[in-house]
């Protein structure tokens, strides 16, 4: 009985000794590796993901001395990653609300924004559907549940099967506070809980592409060509527009918004050289992409 | 005759039954091997992933699955053995025990998301090591652990007792039975549990998630700090994030991970018949 | 003491602590849940935290379209698996020819090891639009796609489990079904599986425990939506399951937070769940074997 009381004690010891060494120990996420290669890492908005990985790709392709390692997750991933301070960059689709900056501020970090892109959020639907423009009050109408069959937008009968982001998502938190609640800040409009959660862009557009009952929102570049885009108008006297680069510049598509990277505190060195890079070569990608640059 | 009528019938519903049973695996084993097997070349074996992932390789995430999977026997290995011989060779039984025996029933039906998320909350936030291969190796070992500790112990077990009085009439010590004796004998079956366990820690996604996993890391790892992409999480991610993507290669990965799990598989039942029959009792 | 004594000493010394281990890595883990779970129940309160809307960034963490979601799928996985289950291990072990039992035994090993992620691939890209197309439902995405995929996650463990119950079944039992002019068929039904009742009870509740914790699947395949599943046709209907909720969250959570206090908690239900379902299985494995019986 002795013998085992001791090894249960050092067993206790020992569990204490190595979570209190470990931790002074550890190399912060920022520093190089060594003197030659640099890692940043990348992120959160899924929204943003594919834009990330072809910025990165195209980037160490001509600085082979930089590795980037992007990931997805969803705005509100990269955003906490931020707070907790385990991420270089934070990319979303949405801006910080101020408690998160409150809160990373607790943890020393100080969040600084920039804009890389804008993007259009499309509203589509299966190429089979016959409805071709939508209010954005019809819209919140299906997300809130009041509107469930096509037949009450000038469709077939058949049921709405309204499809979203989780709501980690930049756009989902984006959709529901500019389209739901029509903008409004005292609204408490909410999706319905019969909106199918997806757990990304991608997953709305396979549902969209094979469901002829399917709704679904999704940024711009991420909509393809089996996917059927519906025009929008901010009500029902305005005009129907299709989303593109055009209507964004020019404001007359109703819902877009900017994309937005997260640093923590003015960015430098590798980050900084890549984040002007972004901004200026890396608009090109921004185009091929189907999002919308940030400069005209 | 009646009676011999529904025996008949009874037994064809009951064939009928475990067909429908079987079936459906050679269905999504024959499907994932028909539509994978085209993307299946040295280029996506070895290669680094291109062109937003569409084209090029998964090598990156096949070498994080196996150094998850050495990172988890690392770990759960020594603890699992270890925990297992004192079950079967040391231990009485006393409510301590039965405590212990408890202890790993628990842990063996705990669901792997609740070890993802413990996983999260300690070895990344609280202890800091950030998403790792280690935080991801500790996490997966602490799942595998009730598996290697059951299927170690019932190896123990099966050894029959004659060999340890054998050692203590020759004048051994407890231990040195269990070191010279009874673990070379038990080695076969236990070997087979480790096995069986690392061959799920392979194929688990719901504690690499946010443990350990990258989207798109094209580089292999440099250090137990690194994040690495691995074969679950990648499927996990073409077949619902990227746009796009060609069918052909997400079953093509999904044939790799099948390929990988199920050959472990192939191995560990092998390696139990062939020890069955070589026993020396 | 000599130098191979104290070396002894050592090693015994840490195969006990290493014995120990795992009751320290249980309680570690539910203490560490406990901690970070515990404040929810401080921070929500109790009309919210069991109310039906559940939208953790909108400040609402009602858990019953979880909670009814997790058991809706379980629970019609199990009608499923349970008689597959069952017929498949009388099958194995009483009727098949050799040749079958060849097959079989492999086949129900390759199901065992085939990984969830890969279920749920053909989950969404085979199984939710065959089920949307001849069930006619609004879309494939339901609680019934991922049933079905559970049901068959679970059947291996309720066939093994089944099958060690039919295998201790004394040969005596069958001889004596004979000896009275029962045919196989009847004797099977009749004698055998009632002797096996008890062991059969622990494959489903092993079973139940296998499908109440399956992550992957389902949260590709159910459509995560958090209604509640509370009429008949729910079933074909998309579901949220506790599970899949820590599972799509658990990333965007900052440290802290009433959200990340709220998946804990949730991962609490899940752990004392899964805990309660295999101590029930287990005890009534050691009962039986302390009686040395078949009930």
């Amino acid at each position: 009985m002795n013998l085992d009381r001791i090894s249960y004690i050092l067993l206790i010891c020992g569990l204490f000794v190595s979570g209190c060494t470990t931790r002074s120990e550890l190399p912060s996420q920022q520093q190089a590796l060594s003197s030659t290669t640099a890692t940043i890492e990348n992120k959160g908005s899924d929204t943003l993901v594919n834009l990330a990985l072809a910025w990165a790709e195209r980037y160490t392709g001509e600085h082979s001395e930089v590795h980037i390692s992007v990931t997805g997750g969803g705005s509100g991933t990269g955003i906490a990653a931020m707070i907790n301070g385990t991420v270089d960059i934070a990319n979303a689709s949405r801006a910080m609300k101020p408690e998160e900056i409150t809160r990373a501020e607790a943890n020393g970090i100080s969040p600084v924004e920039i804009v890389v892109a804008r993007d259009a959020i499309a509203i589509v639907a299966h190429p089979s559907n016959a409805v071709d423009q939508l209010t954005l009050a019809q819209i919140s109408d299906i997300y809130t549940g009041k509107l469930v069959n096509w037949q009450q937008v000038g469709g077939a009968d058949r049921p709405i099967v309204p499809l979203s982001r989780e709501s980690n998502s930049g756009t989902y938190v984006y959709m529901l506070e500019n389209v739901i609640r029509l903008g409004e800040k005292e609204s408490e409009l909410l999706f319905s809980p019969d909106t199918l959660l997806m757990a990304s862009s991608e997953g709305i557009s396979t549902e969209v592409r094979q469901n002829p009952n399917a709704f679904g929102y999704d940024g711009l570049g991420y909509v393809s060509p089996d996917q059927k885009v519906i025009a929008v108008a901010r009500d029902e006297s305005g005009p129907f527009v299709l989303p593109s680069v055009d209507t964004v510049n020019d404001g007359s598509y109703p819902i877009s918004r900017p994309l937005f990277m997260y640093t923590a505190g003015e960015p430098q060195g590798a980050i900084k050289a890549y984040l002007d890079w972004v901004l200026s070569e890396g608009q090109a990608a921004v185009l091929e992409l189907g999002f919308v640059p940030i400069h005209e | 005759m009646e009676r011999e009528q529904v025996q008949r019938v009874g037994f064809v519903l009951l064939g009928l039954l475990a067909l429908v049973v079987v079936l459906p695996i050679l269905f999504v084993v024959g499907t994932i091997v028909v539509k994978g097997i085209s993307a299946i070349n040295v280029e996506f074996l070895l290669a680094l992933p291109r062109d937003g992932m569409k084209t090029g390789g998964i090598f990156p995430a096949i070498v994080g699955t196996i150094l998850l999977t050495l990172g988890t026997a690392a770990v759960a290995i020594p603890v699992g053995v270890g925990g297992a011989v004192y079950l079967a060779e040391y231990a009485r039984d006393t409510r301590l025990t039965r405590a212990i025996r408890l202890a790993i029933i628990n842990l063996a039906g705990i669901p792997s998301v609740v070890y993802g998320l413990f996983g999260l909350g300690l070895f990344v936030l609280f202890l800091k090591f950030g998403t790792s291969i280690l935080a991801g190796s500790l996490t997966l070992a602490i799942m595998t652990l009730p598996i290697i500790i059951s299927t170690s112990e019932e190896a123990l077990r099966t050894v029959p007792s004659e060999f340890r009085t054998v050692n203590a009439s020759l004048g051994g010590t407890r231990w040195q039975g269990i070191h010279n004796v009874v673990l070379p004998q038990a080695l076969p079956g236990m070997i087979t549990g480790v096995i069986l366990g690392l061959l799920r820690a392979a194929g688990e996604t719901a504690p690499i998630l946010f443990t350990v996993a990258a989207f798109y890391l094209p580089r292999l790892p440099e250090s137990v700090f690194d994040q690495t992409m691995a074969l679950p999480y990648h499927l996990f991610v073409i077949s619902t994030q990227v746009p796009g993507m060609p069918l052909e290669i997400q079953f093509g990965t999904a044939l790799v991970l099948l390929t990988l799990v199920l050959s472990m598989n192939v191995l560990a039942s092998i390696m139990r018949s062939y020890f069955r029959k070589r026993r020396q009792w | 003491m000599s130098v191979r004594k104290w070396l002894e000493f050592f090693i015994e010394s840490g195969i006990r602590v290493l014995g120990f281990s795992s009751i320290g890595i249980v309680a570690l883990i539910f203490l560490f849940l406990l901690r970070e779970g515990l404040p929810v129940l401080v921070e929500v309160p109790v009309g919210n935290l069991f109310g039906v809307g559940w939208y953790p960034t909108f400040d609402q963490f009602g858990i019953v379209p979880l909670l009814l979601g997790s058991l809706l799928v379980t629970i019609v996985a199990i009608l499923i698996a349970l008689p597959l289950g069952v017929a498949t291990a009388v099958y194995v072990r009483e009727v098949a020819p050799n040749w079958a039992r060849e097959i079989l035994k492999p086949m129900i090993e390759v199901l065992a090891g085939i990984p969830s992620v890969v279920l749920g691939f053909f989950g969404i890209t085979l199984l939710a639009p065959l089920v949307r197309e001849t069930l006619g439902a609004p879309t494939g995405l339901t609680a019934f796609t991922g049933a079905l995929i559970l049901a068959y996650m679970a059947l291996p463990t309720i066939i093994s489990v089944a099958e060690d119950a039919l295998d201790a079944v004394p040969k005596s039992y069958r001889d004596a079904g004979v000896a009275l002019g029962a045919t196989q068929w009847q004797t099977i039904w009749l004698v055998v599986v009632p002797a096996a009742r008890s062991g059969i009870m622990t494959a489903v509740m092993l079973g139940i425990g296998r499908a109440i914790g399956e992550t992957m699947a389902v949260m590709m395949v159910t459509g995560n939506a958090a209604r509640l599943p509370l009429t008949l046709d729910s079933l074909f209907r998309p579901a949220r399951t506790m599970t899949a909720t820590i599972a799509a969250e658990m990333g965007e959570v900052a440290q802290g937070s009433i959200h990340y206090h709220a998946l804990f908690g949730i991962a609490i239900i899940l752990f004392l769940l899964t805990f309660a379902i295999n101590l029930a299985a287990a005890s009534t494995i050691f009962k039986k074997r302390r009686r040395g019986g078949l009930r």
